[in-house]
């Protein structure tokens, strides 16, 4: 476990294949006096098949930094490019089909439609955008998220923990550049949480997924290969392999 | 709690419109309505108290067979002119003056008749030289028309034709058109047309000549001497008149003239009420929807109230003080939007024909308190169910993830509950239709709660039906329009109740335009099937407007042809036998050449044997009478003489319309038993049959006859049938108004539903649906909402359609295809229309904002 304590270039070791670099960003909300930063000049990039954690208090700026990273929300300034496009000049018409060629999404309270099935749900990107399933591969992503079983229930008839495989499953299943997960366990017990950090980390493992997690708990956090630790707009700490008590005395550091 | 349902209201504003626009069109159509005949009425009191200003009694002719208005031809009969001179001289009459009033079409420079659009052509007699002060006309320009080259035409006609003094107009009085100079221009009453109606005035003497009236007067208006009250005038008068004569004051002449128009207002504005009623019908289902969503997606809010301490009681009154806020603010803008649609109404009437007077607006106090409390009303009724629903919800919502209304203790009865509403609406309305001795009030109450509670039934059962017909209805879409279409298809089944409640309100419109449609078209097909056994000749003469009679001198022009084998006109006229009144036609034996009816008794040569006394009578009034051949019947005239006849022959009409009136006797025993015999159509057989170079030789031959035209069977048929479709459109509009109520509960559905599914659409956008793509789903949800419509209003239309025409003893029964198909297709681009804001606003969600939304 070793730690890179103030790392001096921002990029990191996996800048030269980058699937996600984001340069200078800054975002500010209102004007005049009002006028709020959420972020204050964030750089980052992360590689392929790599696992990032943003971490901070709330208020801190970190689900700013994935919504801009996502193309959801637009940065004052900076520039963020995935798979080599720079996404915050596109309309919204490119940045839709940006989403369904390149980003993939997990949601803390899960977002899957109550009329449709967990099969249906997970394969709805593809139907939106007018794609037919690879059988084998939809398989075996039902099979390894483990709702193979629950395929043909709707998300009343499933489990807090089922509802968010069907998610991650939803989310893997256009097998995007990246994935964004915003607080996935946040809305699941510990032990449901922890399963589903799991098959995180797995599809990390397994298909070399790359990810950007927005989270808040240590736990969740000690699974990425780094964690960007955010406080008032700013990346104020990047830790690699970090153990629960490192991240434990970091977020205390930064909350006090 | 009052203000926070008002709060909550404005906080809600758009809603709260949405809602709303369904009581203001209905309010408005109320106020319209009411607006519109009460002018119209204070303007023909106007006019008719104007026109008898200075008359203290009037003497008219009377049929002798009682006083409604006459079927054909509209006119009394006439009473002898030595009745003026005896007048004269009773002591009370200071002052009489007889005139002739008579019908008569002004032919314009194109050599057509000029319509009064529905409104007769009147004709009237002046004294050019005598005393005015009976004289209702008033000249605007000119002189009073004097000799047999002279006439005067109304203010209206000169000014929409631009005649001036001077020029020639053509008139048809009896017989051919004959040119006349125009030597004055006049209002009646101080206005320049009675509704539309043209007229055309000449002096005394020429009007007793063209309308064969010498020695005879249609009218004499009397001035009492000083002291004589009208009463005591009318007294001295009655004893001296002729059975054909009658005498009223002049103020009761004036009031029976209102009464009679007003007879007629009184129609049109119950019939346009009714259409207001359907649309405040479709409008409470609208409002209980749109309440019932809102309050769904307030639960949490009214969970916090009640967590606070609301009591149930204030749940309730809260949300019905929403919903009388928005019937009074709706009711109000309902009221003078009416004042607006009055004016709309009456533009309507005149496209379709029916131009009416118009004087200044009336705008009655009964309009104002009936439009308010209507729209009030039915908006706190509509809104009881859902403010019934809102106390049923559980403080414990408050704090709970996704709470939802807990559904009725009923709810598991909803499809019985549904099949037994049908049920004893249908029951009632078989009461209303089939049971004997019962009064038409009744009858039409009992139909009329009866359709509305089977529409309240098919609404409560739609929610059952909704999932499959969203299945079926839905399959198009998700087959071809990709994951919008079905994610449409699943939304639409989503919340059956929600979609059903909005499909019942189109419903309810679609299946009154399709009852409207099937009636229609059994009407036209039985005509067609009648016609077609009927019609042997090769031509038929008819008025221009297809249903006037027609001056028997146009049959005769016809006559002198060659080539021209057989004319044969059907005299029409009224008759009283066996104590009520019954159509009275004239053939003579060579009608059967070109008309041709079974006989049950009797053959085609029946009449040409009717002779003096002889007579046919059809099927159904032998049966009703006992008359076989030999029979005696006794058949009284307008003129008040009776036909002593006899019983020759019993044809058998075809089901779509007879040709042939009650009793038919002979054309020469009609001309003379009645004043100015006419046709209502005569059949023309011609060597070499139905030719563009006939025509072309018969209309020529008509030139001085614009008020008649030759028509072929088929022509025949679609000219008669031009009635039954200007009818049908004037329907089809007015029951547009309840169909653009029932798109705006489209809208409020969809707008709700937006509303309610904003975390969801984010996702999709998230997840890579197109703006493109979240519209088109919204715009085939609406569609589908739409088709599911009409997959319940078309079969409930045509079973309303079958049970009428089963108690009205239709002949016949068809179903118009090609016509429901377009209302399928209506829906459609209806569905298409209630999508677009909704769907704009869905498609304009900010991703992010949505994602984020609670």
């Amino acid at each position: 476990m070793s730690t890179i304590e103030e790392q001096a270039q921002p990029h990191g070791p996996a800048a030269r294949d980058a699937v996600i670099a984001a340069h200078d960003l800054t975002r500010r909300y209102g004007e005049g006096e009002t006028a709020v930063d959420a972020l204050r000049g964030v750089s980052l990039s992360v590689g392929k098949g790599e696992l990032v954690a943003v971490m901070g208090p709330s208020g801190s700026g970190k689900s700013t930094l994935m919504h801009i990273l996502a193309g959801l929300d637009t940065p004052t300034s900076g520039t963020v490019e995935i798979a080599a496009t720079e996404i915050t000049t596109l309309s919204d018409g490119e940045l839709t089909r940006l989403r369904r060629e390149h980003i993939g999404f997990v949601f803390q309270f899960f977002n899957l439609l109550p009329m449709l099935t967990a099969e249906e749900n997970v394969v709805l990107p593809l139907s939106i955008a007018g794609e037919k399933p690879d059988t084998a591969w939809l398989d075996e992503l039902l099979d390894r998220t483990g709702i193979a079983r629950r395929r043909s229930h709707r998300p009343s008839e499933l489990s807090g923990g089922e509802q968010q495989r069907v998610a991650i499953a939803r989310a893997l299943v256009t097998k995007p550049t990246i994935l964004f997960a915003d607080e996935p366990t946040g809305n699941l017990d510990s032990k449901t949480g922890g399963e589903i950090l799991d098959l995180i980390r797995s599809s990390v493992d397994t298909y070399g997924q790359t990810i950007v997690m927005v989270t808040h708990e240590a736990r969740a956090a000690v699974i990425a290969d780094r964690i960007f630790f955010i406080a008032d707009g700013l990346i104020v700490k990047e830790l690699a392999g970090a153990s629960t008590e490192d991240v434990l005395t970091e977020m205390s550091t930064l909350s006090s | 709690m009052t203000t926070v349902a008002l709060k909550g209201l404005l906080g809600r504003k758009l809603r709260a419109i949405l809602t709303a626009v369904a009581i203001v069109l209905g309010v408005a159509m109320i106020s319209g309505t009411y607006v519109l005949t009460d002018t119209i009425k204070a303007a023909f009191s106007t006019v008719f108290t104007t026109v008898y200003a200075k008359t203290d009694a009037v003497i008219t002719g009377k049929s002798a067979l009682g006083n409604t208005p006459n079927t054909n031809n509209g006119l009394p009969p006439s009473f002898p002119e030595s009745l003026l001179a005896k007048v004269q001289r009773l002591p009370g009459v200071a002052a009489a003056t007889g005139g002739i009033s008579d019908l008569a079409h002004l032919v314009g420079r194109d050599g057509k008749v000029i319509s009064g659009h529905g409104a007769p052509a009147l004709a009237f007699s002046v004294h050019p030289r005598g005393d005015q002060r009976f004289n209702p006309l008033t000249l605007v320009s000119g002189t009073w028309p004097v000799g047999g080259r002279q006439v005067a035409i109304d203010a209206h006609t000169a000014s929409k034709e631009g005649y001036k003094v001077g020029e020639t107009i053509g008139v048809i009085a009896r017989g051919p058109v004959t040119r006349y100079t125009i030597a004055g221009i006049v209002k009646i009453g101080g206005v320049s047309s009675l509704g539309g109606a043209t007229m055309a005035i000449f002096d005394f003497s020429t009007a007793q000549r063209i309308f064969h009236k010498e020695g005879l007067l249609d009218g004499i208006d009397i001035a009492a001497k000083p002291g004589v009250k009208p009463a005591q005038l009318v007294r001295e008068i009655t004893p001296i008149l002729p059975p054909t004569a009658q005498v009223r004051t002049a103020q009761a002449q004036a009031a029976q003239a209102t009464k009679d128009t007003n007879g007629f207002l009184s129609i049109i504005n119950d019939f346009l009420l009714a259409f207001a009623g359907v649309a405040l019908f479709v409008g409470t289902f609208v409002i209980a929807n749109t309440l019932s969503i809102t309050i769904a997606q307030r639960t949490r809010e009214l969970a916090t109230l009640r967590t606070l301490g609301a009591t149930r009681r204030q749940v309730l009154l809260s949300v019905l003080l929403e919903a009388l806020v928005i019937g009074v603010l709706a009711a109000i803008a309902g009221l003078f939007l009416g004042l607006g649609l009055a004016k709309g109404l009456n533009a309507l009437f005149v496209h379709f024909g029916i131009d009416l007077p118009q004087a200044g607006t009336v705008f009655a106090t009964r309009t104002i308190v009936v439009a308010l409390a209507v729209g009030i009303v039915v908006t706190l009724l509509a809104a009881l169910r859902p403010a019934i629903r809102a106390t049923r919800v559980a403080p414990i919502s408050a704090v709970r993830e996704g709470a939802i209304l807990p559904t009725s203790r009923f709810a598991r009865f909803s499809v019985a509950a549904a099949l037994l509403t049908i049920g004893a609406a249908l029951a009632l309305m078989l009461i209303g239709l089939f049971v004997g001795g019962i009064s038409t009030t009744d009858r039409l109450l009992a139909l009329g709660i009866g359709a509305a509670a089977v529409f309240v039934g098919v609404a409560m059962l739609a929610k059952t039906l909704v999932p499959p017909l969203a299945r079926w209805l839905g399959w198009p879409a998700a087959r071809f329009a990709g994951a919008s279409g079905s994610l449409a298809r699943s939304n639409a089944a989503r919340n059956p109740q929600r979609t059903a409640s909005t499909a019942s309100a189109l419903m309810i419109g679609l299946a009154l335009v399709t009852l409207v449609a099937v009636l229609a078209s059994g009407l036209k097909t039985t005509f067609e099937n009648a016609v077609n056994s009927v019609f042997k000749g090769d031509y038929a003469l008819t008025a221009t407007d297809n249903f006037s009679p027609i001056a028997v001198s146009s049959a005769n022009a016809l006559k002198k042809l060659p080539g021209v084998t057989v004319v044969s006109g059907v005299r029409a006229g009224e008759g009283k036998a066996f104590g009520s009144r019954i159509g009275v036609t004239g053939v003579s034996g060579d009608i059967a050449k070109v008309i041709t009816v079974e006989w049950q008794d009797g053959s085609q040569a029946t009449p040409g044997e009717l002779g003096r006394n002889g007579s046919f009578v059809s099927k159904d009034y032998a049966k009703k009478h006992h008359l076989s051949v030999g029979s005696p019947i006794a058949v009284e005239t307008p003129a008040g003489a009776t036909m002593s006849l006899v019983v020759k022959g019993v044809f058998a009409p075809p089901k779509g319309g007879s040709p042939y009136g009650d009793v038919t006797i002979s054309t020469a025993r009609f001309d003379s038993a009645y004043q100015n015999p006419q046709n209502v159509y005569a059949f023309v057989d011609i060597a070499g049959g139905v030719t563009p170079a006939n025509t072309a030789k018969l209309n020529a031959a008509l030139k001085a006859f614009p008020d008649a035209k030759i028509a072929t069977a088929s022509e025949f048929k679609k000219n008669q049938e031009q009635g039954i479709d200007t009818l049908l459109n004037l329907l089809y509009v007015l029951l547009s108004l309840s169909i653009v109520i029932s798109l705006f509960g489209i809208v409020n559905t969809l707008v709700l539903t937006v509303f309610e599914r904003t975390r969801e659409l984010g996702m999709l956008r998230a997840v890579g649906m197109t703006r493109r793509q979240v519209r088109s789903m919204i715009r085939h949800e609406s569609i589908l909402t739409a088709l599911i419509g009409a997959a319940l209003g078309i079969p409930v239309g045509i079973v309303l359609a079958l049970m009428v025409g089963k108690a009205i003893k239709y002949p016949a029964f068809s179903i118009p295809v090609g016509t429901l198909v377009v209302f399928i297709v209506a829906a459609i681009i209806a569905g298409i229309v209630a999508a677009i804001f909704p769907a704009r606003r869905a498609g304009r969600l900010n991703v992010l904002e949505a994602l984020q939304y609670e």
